[in-house]
Protein backbone atom coordinates (compact mmCIF):
# COMPACT_ATOMS: atom_id res chain seq x y z
CA UNK A 1 0.00 0.00 0.00
CA UNK A 2 2.24 2.94 -1.11
CA UNK A 3 0.08 5.62 -2.48
CA UNK A 4 -3.19 7.45 -1.59
CA UNK A 5 -4.99 6.36 -4.38
CA UNK A 6 -4.27 2.74 -3.45
CA UNK A 7 -5.52 3.21 0.20
CA UNK A 8 -8.34 5.12 -1.17
CA UNK A 9 -9.30 2.40 -3.41
CA UNK A 10 -8.97 0.30 -0.14
CA UNK A 11 -11.54 2.00 1.75
CA UNK A 12 -14.07 1.97 -0.83
CA UNK A 13 -13.67 -1.46 -1.89
CA UNK A 14 -14.03 -2.17 2.16
CA UNK A 15 -17.29 -0.23 2.26
CA UNK A 16 -18.46 -2.19 -0.81
CA UNK A 17 -17.64 -5.51 1.16
CA UNK A 18 -19.51 -4.31 3.98
CA UNK A 19 -22.84 -3.29 1.79
CA UNK A 20 -22.33 -7.19 -0.14
CA UNK A 21 -21.58 -9.32 2.78
CA UNK A 22 -24.06 -8.55 5.98
CA UNK A 23 -22.58 -11.10 7.88
CA UNK A 24 -19.38 -8.78 8.59
CA UNK A 25 -20.91 -5.54 8.17
CA UNK A 26 -21.94 -4.72 11.76
CA UNK A 27 -23.90 -1.83 12.13
CA UNK A 28 -21.28 0.53 14.28
CA UNK A 29 -18.75 -0.86 11.37
CA UNK A 30 -16.08 -2.81 9.90
CA UNK A 31 -15.27 -6.14 11.68
CA UNK A 32 -12.48 -5.61 15.02
CA UNK A 33 -9.21 -7.44 14.91
CA UNK A 34 -7.98 -6.73 18.01
CA UNK A 35 -4.19 -7.57 17.99
CA UNK A 36 -2.45 -7.67 21.67
CA UNK A 37 0.67 -7.42 21.90
CA UNK A 38 3.56 -5.83 19.31
CA UNK A 39 6.34 -8.15 18.82
CA UNK A 40 6.66 -10.01 15.71
CA UNK A 41 3.29 -12.34 16.04
CA UNK A 42 1.27 -9.23 16.52
CA UNK A 43 3.71 -6.46 14.58
CA UNK A 44 2.93 -8.89 11.87
CA UNK A 45 -0.64 -9.92 12.13
CA UNK A 46 -1.75 -5.98 12.67
CA UNK A 47 0.10 -5.72 8.92
CA UNK A 48 -0.52 -8.66 7.35
CA UNK A 49 -4.17 -7.47 8.33
CA UNK A 50 -4.54 -4.00 6.61
CA UNK A 51 -2.55 -5.18 4.02
CA UNK A 52 -4.85 -8.73 2.32
CA UNK A 53 -7.78 -7.87 4.39
CA UNK A 54 -8.44 -4.16 4.65
CA UNK A 55 -12.28 -4.47 5.52
CA UNK A 56 -10.58 -5.24 9.09
CA UNK A 57 -10.69 -2.67 11.69
CA UNK A 58 -7.29 -3.58 13.24
CA UNK A 59 -6.44 -2.30 16.77
CA UNK A 60 -2.91 -2.75 18.09
CA UNK A 61 -2.60 -2.84 21.83
CA UNK A 62 1.59 -3.07 23.22
CA UNK A 63 2.99 -1.31 26.11
CA UNK A 64 6.58 -0.19 25.01
CA UNK A 65 6.42 2.80 22.41
CA UNK A 66 9.12 0.99 20.69
CA UNK A 67 9.66 -2.67 19.92
CA UNK A 68 12.84 -4.30 20.98
CA UNK A 69 13.85 -7.76 19.39
CA UNK A 70 15.33 -10.50 20.85
CA UNK A 71 17.09 -11.37 17.87
CA UNK A 72 20.42 -9.28 17.57
CA UNK A 73 20.25 -8.61 21.13
CA UNK A 74 23.42 -11.11 21.46
CA UNK A 75 24.78 -9.30 18.83
CA UNK A 76 24.46 -6.15 20.87
CA UNK A 77 26.42 -8.04 23.64
CA UNK A 78 29.00 -8.18 21.25
CA UNK A 79 29.41 -4.89 20.67
CA UNK A 80 28.41 -5.51 17.26
CA UNK A 81 25.48 -3.57 17.30
CA UNK A 82 23.40 -0.63 19.42
CA UNK A 83 20.44 -0.77 20.90
CA UNK A 84 19.46 1.35 18.15
CA UNK A 85 19.57 -1.16 15.93
CA UNK A 86 17.77 -3.55 17.53
CA UNK A 87 14.09 -1.49 18.08
CA UNK A 88 11.23 -1.01 15.94
CA UNK A 89 8.71 2.09 15.97
CA UNK A 90 5.28 0.83 15.35
CA UNK A 91 4.75 4.13 12.76
CA UNK A 92 4.62 1.92 10.20
CA UNK A 93 1.83 0.35 11.21
CA UNK A 94 0.48 3.44 11.92
CA UNK A 95 0.63 4.53 8.31
CA UNK A 96 -1.11 0.65 7.30
CA UNK A 97 -3.98 2.41 9.06
CA UNK A 98 -3.59 0.50 12.53
CA UNK A 99 -4.85 1.66 15.58
CA UNK A 100 -1.75 1.73 17.96
CA UNK A 101 -2.79 1.92 21.39
CA UNK A 102 0.37 1.63 24.03
CA UNK A 103 -0.96 0.18 27.28
CA UNK A 104 -1.32 -3.06 29.20
CA UNK A 105 -4.16 -5.82 28.98
CA UNK A 106 -5.03 -6.39 32.05
CA UNK A 107 -7.91 -8.61 31.63
CA UNK A 108 -9.63 -10.64 29.12
CA UNK A 109 -13.17 -11.55 28.83
CA UNK A 110 -13.68 -14.32 25.56
CA UNK A 111 -17.44 -14.55 26.30
CA UNK A 112 -18.33 -10.31 26.55
CA UNK A 113 -15.68 -10.20 23.77
CA UNK A 114 -13.66 -7.44 25.42
CA UNK A 115 -10.05 -6.62 27.08
CA UNK A 116 -9.95 -4.27 29.77
CA UNK A 117 -6.83 -2.05 29.72
CA UNK A 118 -4.59 -0.87 32.87
CA UNK A 119 -5.40 2.77 32.18
CA UNK A 120 -8.89 2.12 32.67
CA UNK A 121 -10.42 1.79 28.82
CA UNK A 122 -12.17 -1.58 27.63
CA UNK A 123 -11.85 -2.19 23.92
CA UNK A 124 -14.10 -4.43 22.56
CA UNK A 125 -13.78 -7.09 19.65
CA UNK A 126 -14.86 -9.76 17.12
CA UNK A 127 -11.70 -11.85 17.30
CA UNK A 128 -8.44 -11.40 18.83
CA UNK A 129 -5.12 -12.02 17.61
CA UNK A 130 -3.03 -12.28 21.02
CA UNK A 131 0.83 -12.66 20.88
CA UNK A 132 1.66 -12.12 24.82
CA UNK A 133 5.04 -14.05 24.60
CA UNK A 134 6.58 -15.10 27.39
CA UNK A 135 6.71 -15.01 31.07
CA UNK A 136 9.56 -15.94 33.16
CA UNK A 137 9.30 -18.15 36.26
CA UNK A 138 10.42 -16.13 38.82
CA UNK A 139 11.72 -18.70 41.54
CA UNK A 140 11.74 -21.65 39.31
CA UNK A 141 15.53 -21.21 40.11
CA UNK A 142 15.17 -20.00 44.06
CA UNK A 143 16.74 -17.03 44.36
CA UNK A 144 16.07 -16.02 41.13
CA UNK A 145 13.38 -12.93 40.87
CA UNK A 146 12.78 -9.95 39.62
CA UNK A 147 15.06 -8.33 41.98
CA UNK A 148 18.20 -10.46 41.41
CA UNK A 149 17.61 -9.96 37.65
CA UNK A 150 18.67 -6.33 38.23
CA UNK A 151 22.15 -7.78 39.85
CA UNK A 152 22.09 -11.02 37.01
CA UNK A 153 20.19 -9.97 33.71
CA UNK A 154 18.32 -12.49 32.35
CA UNK A 155 18.02 -9.97 28.86
CA UNK A 156 15.44 -12.58 27.43
CA UNK A 157 12.59 -10.23 27.88
CA UNK A 158 13.87 -7.62 26.46
CA UNK A 159 10.73 -5.13 26.83
CA UNK A 160 12.57 -1.41 26.94
CA UNK A 161 15.71 -2.67 26.24
CA UNK A 162 16.82 -2.63 29.53
CA UNK A 163 18.06 -6.06 30.17
CA UNK A 164 20.08 -6.21 27.63
CA UNK A 165 22.23 -2.90 28.21
CA UNK A 166 22.66 -4.49 31.84
CA UNK A 167 24.23 -7.49 30.52
CA UNK A 168 26.51 -5.09 28.43
CA UNK A 169 27.50 -2.59 30.60
CA UNK A 170 28.67 -5.67 32.72
CA UNK A 171 30.89 -7.04 30.28
CA UNK A 172 32.43 -4.72 29.59
CA UNK A 173 32.89 -3.49 33.48
CA UNK A 174 34.29 -7.18 33.55
CA UNK A 175 37.88 -7.50 34.12
CA UNK A 176 40.10 -9.64 31.81
CA UNK A 177 40.16 -13.11 32.81
CA UNK A 178 36.98 -13.16 34.64
CA UNK A 179 34.44 -15.76 34.34
CA UNK A 180 30.44 -14.95 32.83
CA UNK A 181 28.58 -17.62 34.05
CA UNK A 182 25.41 -18.86 31.82
CA UNK A 183 22.37 -20.63 33.05
CA UNK A 184 20.54 -22.53 30.35
CA UNK A 185 16.64 -23.77 30.81
CA UNK A 186 15.35 -26.64 29.84
CA UNK A 187 12.67 -27.15 26.89
CA UNK A 188 10.44 -25.64 25.71
CA UNK A 189 11.75 -22.01 25.48
CA UNK A 190 11.89 -19.08 23.66
CA UNK A 191 14.58 -19.35 21.06
CA UNK A 192 16.33 -22.56 20.60
CA UNK A 193 19.59 -21.34 19.12
CA UNK A 194 19.55 -18.28 21.60
CA UNK A 195 21.60 -18.91 24.23
CA UNK A 196 24.31 -20.79 22.40
CA UNK A 197 24.49 -17.66 20.28
CA UNK A 198 25.07 -15.37 22.91
CA UNK A 199 27.47 -17.81 24.11
CA UNK A 200 28.97 -16.99 20.76
CA UNK A 201 28.69 -13.62 20.49
CA UNK A 202 29.81 -13.08 24.66
CA UNK A 203 33.02 -15.42 23.03
CA UNK A 204 33.75 -12.82 20.38
CA UNK A 205 33.90 -10.09 22.23
CA UNK A 206 36.02 -11.30 25.45
CA UNK A 207 38.64 -12.67 22.53
CA UNK A 208 38.93 -9.46 21.11
CA UNK A 209 39.03 -7.59 24.63
CA UNK A 210 39.09 -9.76 27.31
CA UNK A 211 41.31 -13.08 26.44
CA UNK A 212 42.22 -14.48 29.50
CA UNK A 213 38.50 -14.69 29.95
CA UNK A 214 36.41 -17.66 30.39
CA UNK A 215 32.62 -18.93 29.81
CA UNK A 216 30.38 -21.30 32.10
CA UNK A 217 27.82 -22.53 30.05
CA UNK A 218 25.44 -24.31 32.57
CA UNK A 219 22.67 -26.08 31.05
CA UNK A 220 19.09 -27.85 32.25
CA UNK A 221 19.75 -30.48 29.31
CA UNK A 222 22.04 -32.36 27.36
CA UNK A 223 21.36 -31.36 23.53
CA UNK A 224 20.58 -28.73 22.26
CA UNK A 225 19.57 -26.76 18.89
CA UNK A 226 22.68 -27.20 15.77
CA UNK A 227 24.64 -28.36 18.57
CA UNK A 228 27.38 -30.12 16.63
CA UNK A 229 27.83 -26.77 14.52
CA UNK A 230 28.16 -24.72 17.71
CA UNK A 231 30.49 -27.14 19.11
CA UNK A 232 33.03 -26.81 15.72
CA UNK A 233 32.55 -23.25 15.50
CA UNK A 234 33.66 -22.65 19.35
CA UNK A 235 36.59 -24.62 19.13
CA UNK A 236 37.72 -23.28 15.92
CA UNK A 237 36.86 -19.91 16.71
CA UNK A 238 37.63 -19.39 21.01
CA UNK A 239 39.53 -22.85 21.83
CA UNK A 240 38.91 -23.50 25.62
CA UNK A 241 37.16 -20.27 26.47
CA UNK A 242 34.03 -22.03 26.52
CA UNK A 243 32.76 -24.56 28.88
CA UNK A 244 29.49 -26.16 28.07
CA UNK A 245 28.18 -28.31 31.24
CA UNK A 246 25.34 -30.56 30.17
CA UNK A 247 22.41 -31.66 32.20
CA UNK A 248 24.42 -35.19 32.97
CA UNK A 249 27.14 -33.15 34.03
CA UNK A 250 25.41 -31.69 36.89
CA UNK A 251 24.35 -28.65 34.54
CA UNK A 252 21.13 -27.76 35.84
CA UNK A 253 20.91 -24.39 38.23
CA UNK A 254 18.86 -24.61 41.23
CA UNK A 255 19.79 -21.60 43.24
CA UNK A 256 21.32 -18.95 42.99
CA UNK A 257 22.97 -15.92 45.15
CA UNK A 258 22.89 -12.13 44.04
CA UNK A 259 24.70 -11.25 46.04
CA UNK A 260 28.04 -12.95 45.45
CA UNK A 261 27.10 -13.97 41.58
CA UNK A 262 26.78 -17.67 42.76
CA UNK A 263 25.09 -20.19 40.81
CA UNK A 264 24.54 -23.56 42.56
CA UNK A 265 23.62 -26.60 40.63
CA UNK A 266 21.47 -29.52 41.11
CA UNK A 267 24.26 -31.82 42.93
CA UNK A 268 25.42 -28.78 44.93
CA UNK A 269 28.68 -27.27 42.78
CA UNK A 270 28.54 -23.52 43.59
CA UNK A 271 30.40 -21.64 40.62
CA UNK A 272 30.97 -17.82 41.77
CA UNK A 273 31.73 -15.89 38.38
CA UNK A 274 32.00 -12.17 37.51
CA UNK A 275 29.15 -12.01 35.04
CA UNK A 276 26.01 -14.27 35.69
CA UNK A 277 23.21 -14.51 32.75
CA UNK A 278 20.32 -16.35 34.01
CA UNK A 279 17.87 -17.49 31.36
CA UNK A 280 15.12 -19.09 33.80
CA UNK A 281 12.22 -21.59 32.93
CA UNK A 282 9.33 -19.69 30.69
CA UNK A 283 5.88 -20.12 30.36
CA UNK A 284 3.38 -18.24 28.49
CA UNK A 285 3.13 -14.59 29.62
CA UNK A 286 0.53 -13.16 32.35
CA UNK A 287 -2.18 -12.42 30.56
CA UNK A 288 -2.63 -15.66 28.48
CA UNK A 289 -2.30 -17.66 31.66
CA UNK A 290 -5.13 -15.15 34.03
CA UNK A 291 -7.21 -15.67 30.89
CA UNK A 292 -7.62 -19.20 31.59
CA UNK A 293 -5.72 -19.96 27.86
CA UNK A 294 -2.58 -22.16 28.81
CA UNK A 295 -2.54 -25.34 30.19
CA UNK A 296 -1.24 -27.79 33.32
CA UNK A 297 2.82 -27.32 30.87
CA UNK A 298 2.15 -23.16 31.00
CA UNK A 299 2.00 -22.78 27.08
CA UNK A 300 -1.53 -22.24 25.35
CA UNK A 301 -3.11 -25.64 23.47
CA UNK A 302 -4.27 -24.26 20.28
CA UNK A 303 -6.28 -25.35 16.86
CA UNK A 304 -3.06 -26.12 14.35
CA UNK A 305 -4.83 -24.62 11.34
CA UNK A 306 -6.75 -21.23 13.02
CA UNK A 307 -4.41 -21.10 15.89
CA UNK A 308 -7.73 -20.10 17.54
CA UNK A 309 -7.90 -20.92 21.72
CA UNK A 310 -8.73 -24.66 22.34
CA UNK A 311 -9.77 -22.68 25.65
CA UNK A 312 -11.69 -19.11 24.36
CA UNK A 313 -12.88 -19.49 20.87
CA UNK A 314 -12.44 -15.89 18.94
CA UNK A 315 -8.81 -15.78 20.40
CA UNK A 316 -6.12 -16.64 18.10
CA UNK A 317 -3.21 -17.36 20.43
CA UNK A 318 0.25 -17.05 18.14
CA UNK A 319 4.07 -16.51 18.96
CA UNK A 320 5.88 -18.08 21.53
CA UNK A 321 3.29 -18.09 24.27
CA UNK A 322 1.21 -21.13 22.32
CA UNK A 323 2.21 -24.77 22.03
CA UNK A 324 3.31 -25.05 18.65
CA UNK A 325 5.77 -27.85 19.26
CA UNK A 326 7.60 -29.39 16.66
CA UNK A 327 7.49 -25.51 15.38
CA UNK A 328 10.39 -23.63 17.60
CA UNK A 329 9.38 -20.63 19.76
CA UNK A 330 11.18 -18.14 16.83
CA UNK A 331 10.51 -14.79 15.34
CA UNK A 332 10.25 -15.92 11.91
CA UNK A 333 7.40 -18.48 12.98
CA UNK A 334 5.08 -15.89 15.22
CA UNK A 335 5.85 -13.62 12.02
CA UNK A 336 4.49 -16.66 9.91
CA UNK A 337 2.02 -18.29 11.95
CA UNK A 338 0.23 -15.00 12.89
CA UNK A 339 -0.69 -14.43 9.08
CA UNK A 340 -1.96 -17.76 9.12
CA UNK A 341 -4.16 -16.59 12.23
CA UNK A 342 -4.96 -13.70 10.64
CA UNK A 343 -6.16 -15.47 7.21
CA UNK A 344 -8.41 -17.97 9.20
CA UNK A 345 -9.24 -14.71 11.84
CA UNK A 346 -10.76 -13.47 8.59
CA UNK A 347 -12.32 -16.49 7.13
CA UNK A 348 -14.01 -17.11 10.38
CA UNK A 349 -15.10 -13.94 10.13
CA UNK A 350 -16.81 -14.11 6.71
CA UNK A 351 -18.01 -17.92 7.69
CA UNK A 352 -15.81 -19.37 4.92
CA UNK A 353 -13.76 -22.26 5.68
CA UNK A 354 -9.73 -21.55 7.32
CA UNK A 355 -7.31 -21.72 4.55
CA UNK A 356 -4.75 -24.48 4.01
CA UNK A 357 -1.82 -24.06 6.06
CA UNK A 358 1.96 -24.24 5.29
CA UNK A 359 4.56 -22.85 8.03
CA UNK A 360 7.93 -21.99 7.76
CA UNK A 361 10.98 -21.44 10.00
CA UNK A 362 14.29 -20.37 9.74
CA UNK A 363 16.81 -19.43 12.76
CA UNK A 364 20.24 -18.41 11.83
CA UNK A 365 22.58 -17.97 14.33
CA UNK A 366 25.91 -16.09 14.74
CA UNK A 367 28.82 -18.31 15.56
CA UNK A 368 31.96 -15.30 14.99
CA UNK A 369 32.67 -12.89 12.61
CA UNK A 370 31.42 -13.96 9.52
CA UNK A 371 30.38 -16.85 10.49
CA UNK A 372 26.75 -17.88 10.27
CA UNK A 373 24.73 -21.49 10.77
CA UNK A 374 21.18 -22.08 10.40
CA UNK A 375 18.33 -24.56 10.85
CA UNK A 376 15.50 -24.44 8.89
CA UNK A 377 11.92 -26.14 9.01
CA UNK A 378 8.78 -26.77 6.81
CA UNK A 379 5.58 -27.95 8.51
CA UNK A 380 1.82 -28.45 8.50
CA UNK A 381 -1.09 -29.04 9.98
CA UNK A 382 -2.84 -32.08 10.89
CA UNK A 383 -6.09 -33.37 12.96
CA UNK A 384 -4.18 -33.70 15.77
CA UNK A 385 -1.23 -31.23 15.72
CA UNK A 386 1.71 -30.01 14.02
CA UNK A 387 4.03 -32.37 12.07
CA UNK A 388 7.50 -31.36 9.69
CA UNK A 389 7.16 -32.35 6.56
CA UNK A 390 9.82 -35.66 5.89
CA UNK A 391 12.98 -35.11 4.39
CA UNK A 392 12.68 -31.31 4.60
CA UNK A 393 14.38 -28.53 6.73
CA UNK A 394 17.46 -29.19 8.93
CA UNK A 395 20.81 -27.62 9.44
CA UNK A 396 23.54 -26.61 8.13
CA UNK A 397 26.08 -28.82 6.27
CA UNK A 398 29.29 -29.42 9.02
CA UNK A 399 32.93 -29.26 8.19
CA UNK A 400 35.30 -26.69 6.62
CA UNK A 401 32.89 -24.54 4.71
CA UNK A 402 34.04 -20.90 5.08
CA UNK A 403 32.03 -19.54 2.16
CA UNK A 404 28.96 -21.52 3.28
CA UNK A 405 29.35 -20.01 6.82
CA UNK A 406 30.29 -16.71 5.32
CA UNK A 407 26.86 -16.45 3.26
CA UNK A 408 24.89 -17.47 6.09
CA UNK A 409 26.03 -14.56 8.05
CA UNK A 410 25.41 -12.37 5.12
CA UNK A 411 22.07 -14.12 5.10
CA UNK A 412 21.48 -13.45 8.80
CA UNK A 413 21.68 -10.06 8.53
CA UNK A 414 19.55 -9.67 5.31
CA UNK A 415 16.58 -11.65 7.47
CA UNK A 416 16.70 -9.37 9.89
CA UNK A 417 16.40 -6.70 7.75
CA UNK A 418 13.63 -8.28 6.14
CA UNK A 419 11.83 -9.82 8.73
CA UNK A 420 11.70 -6.86 11.01
CA UNK A 421 10.15 -5.14 7.67
CA UNK A 422 7.41 -7.71 7.35
CA UNK A 423 6.68 -7.35 11.27
CA UNK A 424 6.64 -3.20 11.76
CA UNK A 425 7.25 -1.65 8.11
CA UNK B 1 -21.93 -17.71 -5.79
CA UNK B 2 -22.47 -13.67 -4.84
CA UNK B 3 -19.49 -13.72 -2.86
CA UNK B 4 -17.46 -15.02 -5.52
CA UNK B 5 -18.64 -12.23 -8.01
CA UNK B 6 -17.40 -9.92 -5.20
CA UNK B 7 -14.29 -11.22 -4.96
CA UNK B 8 -13.50 -11.57 -8.39
CA UNK B 9 -15.24 -7.80 -8.72
CA UNK B 10 -12.57 -6.79 -5.99
CA UNK B 11 -9.64 -8.18 -7.53
CA UNK B 12 -10.37 -6.38 -10.75
CA UNK B 13 -11.14 -3.29 -8.90
CA UNK B 14 -7.53 -3.36 -7.23
CA UNK B 15 -5.11 -4.62 -9.30
CA UNK B 16 -2.43 -3.45 -7.02
CA UNK B 17 -3.72 -4.51 -3.83
CA UNK B 18 -4.29 -8.38 -5.35
CA UNK B 19 -1.29 -8.54 -6.51
CA UNK B 20 0.62 -7.02 -3.52
CA UNK B 21 -1.04 -10.13 -1.53
CA UNK B 22 0.87 -13.52 -1.54
CA UNK B 23 -0.63 -16.35 -1.22
CA UNK B 24 -0.24 -18.04 2.04
CA UNK B 25 2.44 -20.44 0.82
CA UNK B 26 4.41 -17.57 -0.48
CA UNK B 27 4.58 -15.29 2.63
CA UNK B 28 7.66 -17.72 4.16
CA UNK B 29 9.29 -16.65 1.78
CA UNK B 30 9.39 -12.85 2.60
CA UNK B 31 10.75 -13.32 6.00
CA UNK B 32 14.28 -13.66 4.10
CA UNK B 33 13.55 -12.28 0.55
CA UNK B 34 12.44 -8.90 1.29
CA UNK B 35 8.87 -7.98 2.92
CA UNK B 36 7.70 -7.56 -0.85
CA UNK B 37 9.99 -10.28 -2.24
CA UNK B 38 11.91 -7.67 -3.73
CA UNK B 39 15.42 -9.18 -2.17
CA UNK B 40 16.94 -8.00 1.03
CA UNK B 41 20.97 -6.90 0.53
CA UNK B 42 22.57 -10.73 0.24
CA UNK B 43 19.38 -12.28 -0.41
CA UNK B 44 18.12 -12.00 -3.80
CA UNK B 45 14.92 -10.91 -5.13
CA UNK B 46 11.97 -13.14 -6.47
CA UNK B 47 9.71 -10.22 -8.13
CA UNK B 48 9.43 -10.11 -11.41
CA UNK B 49 11.19 -13.51 -12.52
CA UNK B 50 9.51 -15.82 -15.09
CA UNK B 51 7.37 -18.18 -13.04
CA UNK B 52 9.56 -20.64 -15.05
CA UNK B 53 12.44 -19.84 -13.26
CA UNK B 54 11.39 -19.67 -10.02
CA UNK B 55 9.73 -23.35 -10.75
CA UNK B 56 12.49 -24.65 -12.14
CA UNK B 57 14.78 -23.02 -9.41
CA UNK B 58 12.95 -25.24 -6.77
CA UNK B 59 13.52 -28.13 -8.62
CA UNK B 60 16.87 -28.17 -8.97
CA UNK B 61 17.18 -27.27 -5.07
CA UNK B 62 15.22 -29.38 -3.94
CA UNK B 63 16.93 -32.39 -6.14
CA UNK B 64 20.65 -31.01 -5.18
CA UNK B 65 21.05 -30.11 -8.59
CA UNK B 66 21.84 -26.87 -7.92
CA UNK B 67 23.93 -25.59 -5.30
CA UNK B 68 22.78 -23.55 -2.49
CA UNK B 69 23.51 -22.67 1.41
CA UNK B 70 19.54 -23.42 2.58
CA UNK B 71 17.38 -23.34 -0.04
CA UNK B 72 17.95 -27.24 -0.76
CA UNK B 73 16.60 -27.89 3.02
CA UNK B 74 13.59 -25.20 1.88
CA UNK B 75 12.60 -26.28 -1.25
CA UNK B 76 12.32 -30.22 -0.47
CA UNK B 77 9.13 -29.09 2.10
CA UNK B 78 7.21 -27.58 -0.74
CA UNK B 79 4.43 -29.00 -2.76
CA UNK B 80 4.44 -28.79 -6.74
CA UNK B 81 1.07 -26.76 -6.64
CA UNK B 82 2.48 -24.39 -3.85
CA UNK B 83 5.97 -23.96 -5.71
CA UNK B 84 3.66 -23.17 -8.89
CA UNK B 85 1.66 -20.84 -6.93
CA UNK B 86 3.95 -18.51 -5.40
CA UNK B 87 6.07 -18.95 -8.67
CA UNK B 88 3.76 -17.42 -10.44
CA UNK B 89 2.73 -14.37 -7.88
CA UNK B 90 6.47 -13.41 -7.81
CA UNK B 91 6.51 -13.26 -11.17
CA UNK B 92 3.20 -11.00 -11.42
CA UNK B 93 5.25 -8.42 -9.18
CA UNK B 94 7.82 -5.83 -10.44
CA UNK B 95 11.00 -6.40 -9.87
CA UNK B 96 11.82 -3.05 -7.73
CA UNK B 97 8.59 -4.09 -5.53
CA UNK B 98 6.11 -2.20 -4.35
CA UNK B 99 4.08 -2.07 -1.62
Amino acid sequence: MNSTLSRRGFLAAAAATALAMPSIARAQGAARLLVVGGGFGGASAARFARIAYPWLDVTLVEPQSRFVTCPYGNLVLAGERGMADINHSFDGLRARGVTVVHDWVEGIDPVAKSVRLRGGATLGYDRMILSPGIALRWGAIEGYDEAASQLLPHAWVPADGGQTALLRRQLEAMEDGGVVGISIPGNPFRCPPGPYERISMIAQYLKRHKPKSKILALDAKDAFSKQPLFQDGWKQLYGDMIEWVPLSKDGKVVRVDAATRTLETEFGAKHQVAVANIIPPQSAARIAISAGLADNSGWVPVNPRSFESRAAPGIHVVGDANNGAPMPKSGFVANNTAKQAVAAAAALLRGEPVPEAVYFNTCYSHVGDEYGISIVGVFRPTDTGITEVPNSGGVSPRGNLPDQRRAEAAYADAWYASITADAWG
Amino acid sequence: MQRAALGLALALALPTAAAAQAPLAAQGCLGCHGASGAGSAAIPGLTGRPAAELSAAMRAFAANERPGTIMGRIARGYTEAEIAALAAHFAALPAGGSR
